[in-house]
């Protein structure tokens, strides 16, 4: 969702796109190139003769083993930036997450601070943080990378987050999580993806650095979810859980699932229990003065229209 | 030393000092270990402004002083803090070290380190009487003393603090204070907010064996409890010898102090008349852990030893130039010998008719007769008498005899709940406190210092009371003579404790010129005088009565509430007295609106007479004022807006507020239209609360983008800033709150009120909410009133709180509401706080959207936390505090 409105944003500015991805985009103005993180020969025809490269491939999941996260998110990662490097490629923003240096404790208006794999929670956090650390580190004046951090991004056809509420709210499986009332920051997909741009046209402020991106607008989380459910046509949650005991439960779950060996995303995990009952948002005033960027879209009108699209 | 939290190990130091002192053999040459920021500022190269010496007490040691020594490195005073002998990482001598010894030991120990000047000796608990004795005997190089809970007198005749009779008891003083580590956990133990455990263990780390600690053991030993005492003569030496000190001093307390409570402060202002005291209220005897008292210590330094070209701001304020006033009993004398002497001066209703009244002869005769009787009882000029006594005669009576033989009257509410109370009456230490019988069971419950007199009946008895004299005693027993001399108009006559809506009661002190003043101005703004008539319900106003020269009436009403005033009772006062004037709380005018229907015909027609309305306190809702106008038709309704330390700062009536509110509402409007002619830039976000009273000067100090009011002092219109009023009438100065007093009054020569607001293009002044409630957001500051007032607009909110969370410069703004009771639903109450519904989260944050401010979270609340004595100032620290928590998520630390 995210590489799309960026690709998209990109072409209407009238760069020419180039996408590496494993499915066609199906977007009319990019052209395409199949591949993975993981095939350094597509990766070398994909970045030959660009100028630019934004890194937005990972792994993104709550479970799973650490070799596949590491695999697809550290070394793919290295693969892509040492193929952009040697085919000429002047500048680089990375695609990371604030959970890199998120530890577990209420982020309350904290500004960007550096990643910490060995604090990072869960194996998608750290390894993350380890791709970040590395892909800052490969920044000289010659080939500048910068890290971009959106949290928690949402809108229409998102599939990590808003489809998941919904899907759950109308299954009745959707917990308010500790009352609601832990204000979060969010992104909408389109601010998210201006913000990407915008590091990529400032690179020269934010070279070597990260910047967590958000719509500068704290919500309680309860709030959010219901909005997303309405938005989405289904009935918001009711039923309360206690913070303690979603996170207890998150746990128990997390580990009976992976010893389960289950394919599929588990109902709760600590990780998503601690995301859903604690405080997580963020100083935006150095972000903004650096990028120069300023997001568009309310998260009122990010849910007008994200209730459109489900209209439709 | 190890290392230890807060202290660099670079001022550790140790040096062998030959001793003088007859309690070691001669040739002993004693080693003193202690902490010392000297190499560090010429290292430096920080050029030195002078020398703290510092001397801790029982049984602490240097480390106490480790905040002074690190805020001296960068305020460029050298601080050097001893371990005395005995104590500490310093020498165990074997030896009993009585005070003079240890005089003479800190004597040594200067002369080692060839201290010269200037000097200012810093000393805590015995250690205050170490450090006063040495300062007492080397005034060559002696800049300055400072001082904190500490005691330098004990009265013979009363007894010492219970705790330290405890660890004196024979079978407890070895085993308490040697044998096992009680005497240092009990100390430990008296600090507020507990020690950290890493704290705790640096104070135990000298003490830690038997041996170790002997020298507590013999410093309680040591204590002169009785004239008996062998240290019994050199205490004295020392306590009467400073009373000759001509250097600046400083009293920095921790009231909260079973020990050194405020009569030893007190007993300490009275030797060192000129000193500059600074009470933490809710700090205690480890006051140095509890409060900021090395930020206290440096400002005060820099005050008193200033710099390069700035000159030290003298003791006292220059005395005005100004005239001497007409004092506050002018008009009475001149009325009591006057064609008007036989008609009603003041007044009290019963039932429904006047229960006691005087006429103006008699209240002037009965004012000289309590007077001399006050004399005789003792009290002079510069006494505290404590007036725990209702509204009424006998409270007019008392005040006006007080000010006249130049008493200080102390003034507190019964609004500030008991506790509040009590911690305001032994914080202004009282020589006498007069009070009815409730007062004097709390006097006796809680350990209220000042003799005692009595007004009323007693039915528990004098003796059971401890009270001394009664009022009618006072004033039945032959006069003596009273001087007819006049008191100081410079002089102290008031101490008034504000409302304590925002932290502790401060005591805030009124000269007689400013008591004048309050006089002229609330005469010449409201036109009230000679021949007025008054009914007082509201008590900051009603003292006020004669001192204008009109009859005054005190409502039958309970008087701790006001909200008690009903109609029926305030059209019986005002029939009473032909009344032209009525003072009363917005409470007040609430409950005389909803209790209208109990007037009687003739009830009515006196309200109908009154043409003066003052209502001061809180913000009087526009409504509510009409509502009142309907019961007093030809009366001007105002509104003063003030706070005990100006009373009053401006007003508005009536149809002022209606005005103002159509301009807000203009405002609003021309905004998103852009200009419109006619609209009057700057009405609206915020209490519109009129123009400068007659005599006062307003201006505001515009806030930086962190919120901190820096502006020079402007009325230029749509500036937000802290308020600031320059009046006659303005306070003295804050009661032993030296830092408070000096941060209100740094722009002289306007008093900073602490409130935050604007002016409009019409001159008119809006009032934002308190400093301390501001939010400041990323690129802007926020004040909370504006806000509020428009969500209290939506009709599911009863009452709304607007607050800030997370860090300065970029906290979310949230709003906190206290909804109207859903009707017809029978919803469960619960105490917890929720997230607003949906439909009232999104009316809340349009509301706000129009005020210019994005609403981060909506919580909604069964009550806001509101002050006693308005029920209506909300507490918003309070209310962030707890918000921010409640918006953090539950705790995440997982076991």
């Amino acid at each position: 969702m995210l590489g799309r409105a960026v690709a998209t944003l990109l072409a209407a500015a009238g760069d020419s796109v180039r996408t590496l991805q494993r499915r066609p985009t199906g977007l009319s103005s990019v052209t395409d190139h199949a591949g993975s993180l993981t095939d350094r020969a597509a990766l070398a025809r994909a970045v030959d003769g660009v100028d630019a490269v934004i890194h937005l491939a990972a792994k993104v999941s709550f479970m799973g083993p650490r070799s596949d996260f590491e695999a697809v998110n550290v070394e793919g990662t290295r693969n892509l930036l040492e193929e952009a490097r040697r085919a000429g490629v002047r500048d680089v923003v990375y695609v990371s997450s604030p959970s890199v240096a998120h530890a577990g404790q209420p982020i309350v208006g904290l500004g960007t601070t550096t990643a910490e794999p060995a604090r990072a929670r869960g194996e998608y956090a750290r390894s993350k943080a380890l791709a970040e650390l590395l892909a800052l580190e490969m920044s000289t004046p010659d080939f500048r990378v910068a890290a971009v951090r959106p949290h928690i991004v949402w809108g229409p056809g998102d599939t990590q987050l808003v489809e998941r509420v919904i899907a759950r709210a109308r299954a009745g499986r959707l917990p308010v999580i500790a009352g609601g009332t832990a204000l979060i920051d969010t992104t909408y997909v389109d601010n998210a993806a201006s913000a990407i741009v915008a590091c990529l046209r400032r690179i020269d402020f934010v070279q070597g650095r990260a910047v967590v991106v958000t719509n500068g607008e704290p919500r309680p989380v309860g709030e959010l979810i219901s909005g997303i459910c309405r938005a989405g046509g289904a009935e918001p949650p009711r039923w309360n859980v206690p913070g303690a005991l979603a996170r207890t439960a998150g746990s128990l779950v997390e580990r009976v699932w992976t010893v389960a060996g289950a394919a599929d995303e588990p109902p709760m995990t600590r990780f998503l229990a601690e995301q859903l009952s604690t405080a997580h948002w963020f100083d935006q005033r150095q972000t903004r003065a650096l990028l120069d960027w300023e997001p568009a879209v309310s998260i009122e009108q990010g849910l007008q229209k994200l209730a459109d699209h489900y209209r439709r | 030393m190890v290392a230890l939290p807060g202290v660099d190990p670079a001022w550790s130091s140790y040096v062998d000092v030959p001793s003088a002192s007859a309690a070691d053999n001669p040739g002993t040459v004693n080693s003193w270990h202690y902490l010392d920021n000297g190499p560090q500022l010429s290292a430096a190269g920080t050029a030195v402004r002078g020398t703290l010496l510092c001397v801790h007490g029982n049984p602490t040691w240097s480390y106490l002083w480790r905040t002074l020594l690190a805020q001296g490195v960068l305020e460029g005073w050298r601080v050097i803090a001893v371990d005395q002998l005995d104590m500490g990482f310093s020498r165990r001598t074997r030896t009993f070290r009585r005070l003079a010894d240890r005089v003479t030991d800190l004597e040594d120990f200067a002369a080692a380190l060839h201290l010269d000047g200037p000097l200012v000796t810093v000393g805590h608990d015995w250690g205050g009487v170490v450090s006063l004795g040495y300062a007492h005997r080397n005034r060559a190089n002696l800049a300055g003393v400072i001082l904190t809970n500490t005691a330098i007198h004990q009265e013979p005749t009363k007894p010492i603090p219970s705790l330290l009779r405890l660890a004196l008891l024979p079978g407890v003083h070895r085993i308490g204070t040697q044998t096992t580590s009680a005497f240092l956990d009990v100390t430990h133990a008296l600090a507020r907010p507990k020690l950290r455990s890493e704290v705790r263990a640096a104070f135990r780390a000298p003490y830690r064996t038997r041996a170790d600690r002997a020298g507590i053991a013999n410093f309680v030993s040591d204590i002169p409890a009785t004239p008996s005492h062998p240290s019994y003569a050199a205490l004295t030496d020392i306590a009467e010898g400073i009373r000759t000190l001509d250097v600046p001093s400083l009293m920095v307390w921790g009231p909260r102090d079973p020990i050194f409570t405020d009569t030893y402060l007190e007993d300490l202002t009275r030797r060192l008349p000129s000193a500059d005291v600074h009470r933490f209220e809710d700090a205690g005897h480890l006051l140095q852990e509890d409060a900021d008292v090395a930020g206290t210590i440096f400002r005060w330094l820099g005050e008193r030893f200033p710099t390069g070209s700035r000159k030290a701001s003298t003791a006292a304020s220059a005395p005005p130039a100004a005239p001497p006033p007409t004092f506050l009993w002018h008009q009475l004398r001149e009325r009591s010998a006057g064609p008007e002497q036989d008609s009603l001066a003041v007044a009290e209703m019963g039932r429904d008719s006047i229960r006691r009244s005087m006429s103006w002869r008699e209240l002037a005769d009965d004012v000289d007769a309590v007077a001399a009787g006050l004399t005789r009882f003792g009290v002079g000029s510069g006494s505290r008498v404590s007036l725990m006594v209702p509204p009424g005669v006998d409270l007019t009576v008392l005040i006006y005899a007080c000010l006249r033989i130049g008493a200080v009257i102390v003034v507190a509410d019964a609004g500030l709940g008991t506790k509040g109370l009590s911690r305001a009456v032994k914080g202004s230490v009282p020589d006498v406190v007069v009070g009815i019988e409730r007062a004097l069971l709390a006097a006796r419950l809680f350990g209220w210092p000042g003799r005692r007199i009595s007004v009323g009946t007693l039915s528990a008895g004098k003796r059971a009371l401890h009270v001394e004299s009664s009022l009618e005693t006072l004033r039945t027993t032959p006069p003596g003579p009273v001087g007819d001399q006049n008191p100081d108009p410079d002089a102290d006559a008031a101490i008034l404790f504000t409302s304590g809506s925002t932290g502790p009661a401060k005591g805030v002190v009124y000269t007689h010129r400013q008591l004048s003043g309050m006089r002229d101005t609330v005469g010449g703004t409201f036109g009230l005088g000679p021949g007025g008539a008054l009914v007082a319900g509201f008590a900051p106003f009603a003292l006020l009565g004669p001192a204008l020269g009109a009859a005054s009436v005190t409502p039958d009403m309970e008087v701790t509430a006001s909200k008690t005033l009903t109609a029926r009772a305030l059209a019986d006062a005002a029939e009473a007295i032909d009344a032209t004037a009525v003072f009363a709380a917005p409470a007040a005018l609430r409950n005389i609106v909803a209790t209208r229907d109990g007037l009687t015909a003739s009830g009515k027609l006196a309200l109908g007479r009154v043409t003066t309305v003052l209502s001061a306190g809180a913000p009087v809702p526009a409504l509510l004022l009409q509502q009142v106008q309907e019961l007093l038709p030809v009366a001007s309704l105002s509104t003063p807006y003030g706070m005990t330390e100006a009373l009053p700062v401006s007003t508005i009536d009536l149809e002022g507020i209606l005005a103002a509110e159509a301009d807000a509402e203009a405002e609003a409007t021309a905004d998103a239209a852009g200009a419109t002619p006619g609209v009057v830039r700057g009405a609206g976000n915020g209490v519109c609360v009129g123009r400068a009273v007659q005599g006062a000067r307003l201006a505001v100090s515009a806030l930086s983008d962190d919120g901190v009011p820096h502006g020079t002092p402007t009325t230029e219109p749509g500036i937000t800033g802290e308020i600031l009023v320059d009046a006659p009438h303005v306070k003295s100065r804050y009661h032993r709150l030296w830092r408070t007093e000096e941060m209100s009054s740094r722009t002289a020569p306007w008093h900073r009120t602490g409130d935050v607001g604007h002016f409009d293009e019409a001159g008119r002044l809006w009032v934002e909410g308190r400093l301390g409630h501001i939010i400041t957001t990323p690129g802007a500051v926020r004040t909370p009133v504006g806000i509020e007032q428009a969500l209290e607009k939506l009709d599911a909110v009863r009452l709304a709180a607007v607050v800030g969370v997370g860090p300065a410069g970029t906290q979310a703004v949230v709003a906190v509401v206290e909804p109207l009771p859903a009707p017809g639903r029978n919803r469960r109450r619960t105490r917890k706080p929720v997230l607003a519904d949906a439909g009232l989260a999104e009316r809340a944050r349009s509301a706000a959207r129009m005020a210019g401010v994005d609403l981060a979270a909506i919580l909604t609340v069964p009550a806001l936390p509101v002050d006693i004595r308005h029920n209506a100032k909300i507490d918003r620290a309070e209310v962030a505090k707890w918000a921010g928590g409640v918006l953090a998520g539950g705790s995440s630390r997982t076991p």
